[in-house]
């Protein structure tokens, strides 16, 4: 399905995003926090636009703390762009979608 | 391109935009809500309970209830009676004739987005932060403004909460569901907060106090290593190891759009009343924190939104 966004857990991380042919950005929530609430409708509008260019997926950080830890995530919401598998951008707190998007630029 | 006119422009989202919405929508006045970016800085839609957890002191919730979930309430009330919420950010305004002009996105446009015949502000207060220059650097690296957000964090680990009022007491005893141990660093040798919030803190044994105590660096490079204390008695510095540490030092109001506007006090929180949400400019109200640095609760900014628009209403009423 265009735009839809994966739940990515410890043991489908490596597999997903090393596979992945184009920028995967990755979403660090909880349900437990506000900030993150407020983002998810605007990056499910991003992955919607963008389908085909870039992909977005989520790790629940209360059911991956490893992921978490392995990241060096400390605060949520925490957003960090994979590009050929490796980190190469990371933005910590929510933000508006045009911020997000100007953020973004260089790899959509 | 025709810029559409509003009887009531809300800009802001928390307790005090929200009922202020409620009020107008009831009334049939069609409020726009302009709620602004979604942000972890306390500038956000749906104001400062967003980053809170458990409000108990909301009236009607006997249970309690959490901040980011009484906010979602308070929208779909004002939704309900035809409130529109549009989740942007107003970037200028100009209250110099009527109706007033609004701008969202690009400030230098030579068209406003919005016109409003009255304007409700409801922009809030944020956190005011420590001022150092490591906090760019270490800020969600074990530099938080958000207990809720990222206590999660660091479980059985040592952190420190600097402040002194009600919002310190609460993240600290928020946080020792956490860590190890959470110490509450704090300038003075008494505390702000409400009685309650105090004797919850002293009766915690995760929670220890440094009384005289002011932050003077975050130490660190690439994660938060520690704290430098310094002694505001004695002069004296000390490190203490902690990997978290947590700021609630206080607020200040988002008034900035409306300066040279609207009259403000020497802090930046706009001039009311007396005894009424009216501003210097007629047409123009305010409510919630932006005007508030006497009570700055949930309540009493929504009681204040309340007022605004009535306000509101009653001052379109005798212009027709």
């Amino acid at each position: 399905m265009a735009g839809a966004i994966t739940n990515l857990t410890d043991s489908t991380f490596d597999e997903e995003i090393g596979s992945a042919t184009g920028p995967v950005l990755v979403d660090f929530w909880a349900e437990w926090c506000g900030p993150c609430k407020m983002i998810a409708p605007i990056l499910e509008e991003i992955a919607d636009e963008q389908a085909g260019t870039l992909s977005i997926a989520k790790v629940n950080v209360d059911d991956a703390p490893s992921l978490a830890q392995r990241f060096g995530v400390m605060s949520i919401p925490t957003l960090i762009l994979f590009d050929g598998g490796e980190p190469a951008k990371r933005l910590v707190g929510a933000k508006g979608k045009p911020q997000l998007l100007e953020e973004l630029a260089e790899f959509i | 391109m025709s810029v559409p006119t509003h009887q009531v422009v809300i800009i802001g989202s928390g307790p005090a935009g929200l009922t202020a919405a409620i009020y107008a929508a009831r009334a049939d006045l069609e409020p726009l809500v302009i709620e602004g970016e979604p942000s972890s800085t306390s500038d956000q839609p749906g104001g400062q309970l967003m980053l809170t957890t458990d409000v108990e002191n909301f009236p009607g919730f006997p249970e309690g209830v959490t901040g980011p979930q009484l906010m979602a309430d308070m929208r779909a009330q004002a939704v309900r009676f035809g409130a529109e919420v549009i989740s942007q950010k107003v970037s200028r305004v100009d209250l110099s004739s009527r109706p007033f002009k609004l701008w969202i996105g690009d400030p230098d446009s030579a068209t406003p987005t919005h016109l409003a015949e009255t304007l409700i502000v409801s922009t809030g207060a944020q956190s005011v932060m420590l001022g150092l220059e490591a906090e760019q650097r270490l800020i969600g690296h074990g530099l938080s403004t958000c207990a809720t957000c990222d206590g999660f964090f660091f479980r059985d680990q040592e952190i420190a909460v600097v402040g002194g009022g009600d919002s310190a007491l609460e993240e600290a005893s928020f946080l020792t569901k956490f860590a190890s141990r959470v110490t509450i660093i704090h300038r003075r040798d008494e505390l702000r907060a409400s009685k309650i919030m105090q004797q919850r803190a002293f009766d915690n044994p995760k929670v220890e106090f440094a009384w005289n105590t002011v932050v003077d660096d975050i130490l660190g490079d690439a994660t938060v290593t520690g704290l430098r204390l310094r002694d505001s008695v004695t002069d004296e510095l000390r490190d203490l190891q902690v990997s978290g540490v947590f700021v609630a030092i206080g607020h200040k109001p988002n008034s900035g759009l409306f300066a040279g506007q609207l009259d403000m006090d020497d802090n930046g929180y706009l001039v009311t009343g007396p005894d009424r949400s009216t501003t210097n400019i007629e047409g123009v109200f305010a409510c919630g924190d932006v005007q508030d640095h006497r009570y700055r609760q949930a309540i009493t900014a929504a009681a204040s939104g309340c007022m605004a628009a009535i306000d509101a209403e009653r001052w379109l009423e005798s212009r027709h």
